[in-house]
């Protein structure tokens, strides 16, 4: 058994098998995890808010989807692992709360999901899965032996993409 | 674009918001007592700054299921304001209201549908009368919107706030208030101001940033 690392709220780990990366509860941010089958080296992101670049305060750079996911692919290129191995699932981006889609609780999920594709796009990492949206929270693991992301809700099976 | 952060009150400003939240908190319980026809004990609330992320574990762990009753603001000030509880109170304040009618949902769901829409009235009531204190201390006219409802992990109901304090700054404000008769209840809540309306709400009591 390896280790289980522990990714906060705006926060983001590495990890090499047999570890596994989770974090607990997303809501409407987004959990972007990165894997590498070749040296089972995996990463994950908690961001919350899709745009650096929008915010007047943005020191923590895993708070948002652009720096956060820029952080981490350098951090994981830092172990060793070539970009063009990476590939990506992400999870979360949920509405919390049935409000209109038009006011910023009501899309913030979508926005952030939107965002994390953006990211991923750009820097030319294939996202092979996904599970966002709806209204429910999750909690993701990323085992880094298999590249299995495991997502869990409330009254739902576990799921694995 | 307005100058509140919540990474810059002083200690003035935290007292203005703290008495906000005192009153606010005290209306609201109130409110319950007569609701639920109970002679009702409060304690002092406590007001609380946390870091943005630190609020998914601010109540309870991350993965433990909480209600959350979310309503937006809108006129003078817009906005939201949440009222989170933790399961084992929700159960007690809503079995008060039906009148030990409760018992859960079918297929092992946390509640039935009668007993959802008794706590979204629990929560607007509660979440009101907070306002109308609010309102009355600032004279700003408040609207709240209908009650929204989520029963989820923590972390993920917690989320909606952690986001939008984490907007504009690093830090969220939340009141704890424990009020009940034979059993106590938790309950927290998170007023929500959009940025401008931080400024509006300081500057209708006379403190300007």
């Amino acid at each position: 058994m390896g280790a289980v690392i522990k990714v906060g709220m705006a926060d983001l780990k590495t990890g090499k098998a047999p570890d596994t990366i989770t974090t607990l509860g997303l809501g409407s941010c987004i959990g972007i995890a990165l894997w590498d089958s070749t040296t089972k080296i995996g990463g994950l992101a908690h961001v919350m808010l899709p745009d650096s670049t929008r915010i007047r305060n943005n020191t923590n750079v895993a708070k948002f989807a652009d720096t956060g996911i820029t952080e981490l692919v350098r951090q994981m290129e830092r172990l060793g692992v070539q970009r063009k191995r990476m590939v990506a699932k992400i999870a979360g981006g949920a509405r919390m709360f049935e409000v209109s889609g038009k006011t910023s609780v009501g899309n913030i999920g979508e926005k952030n999901a939107l965002a994390s594709k953006a990211k991923l796009r750009e820097l030319g990492i294939r996202l092979v899965a996904e599970d966002t949206g709806l209204n429910y929270g999750r909690t993701v693991e990323l085992d880094c032996s298999t590249g299995d992301y495991i997502i869990k809700a409330v009254g739902k099976p576990i799921k694995k993409i | 674009m307005g100058k509140f952060s919540f990474d810059n009150v002083n200690s003035m400003y935290f007292d203005v918001l703290k008495e906000i939240g005192n009153i606010g908190a005290g209306n609201a319980t109130t409110a319950v007592a007569q609701m639920l026809n109970l002679t009702i004990e409060m304690k002092v609330p406590k007001v609380e700054l946390k870091a943005v992320e630190d609020l998914g574990s601010a109540i309870c762990p991350e993965e433990e299921t909480i209600v959350g009753i979310f309503l937006e603001v809108q006129q003078d000030i817009s906005g939201s304001i949440m009222f989170l509880m933790r399961l084992d109170s929700a159960h007690y304040l809503v079995d008060r209201l039906m009148g030990g009618m409760g018992g859960g949902g079918e297929d092992g769901a946390e509640f039935s549908e009668m007993e959802l829409s008794a706590m979204k009235e629990i929560g607007n009531i509660i979440a009101g009368s907070y306002l109308s204190a609010l309102s009355s201390m600032t004279n700003l006219v408040i609207a709240p919107s209908i009650p929204y409802i989520s029963v989820d992990m923590a972390a993920a109901i917690l989320s909606v706030p952690a986001i939008q304090f984490g907007q504009f700054g690093d830090n969220a404000l939340m009141i704890q208030t424990e009020f009940g008769a034979d059993v106590m209840i938790d309950g927290y809540f998170i007023l929500l101001p959009d940025e401008d309306s931080y400024d509006k709400i300081l500057g209708s009591l006379g403190i300007t940033l």
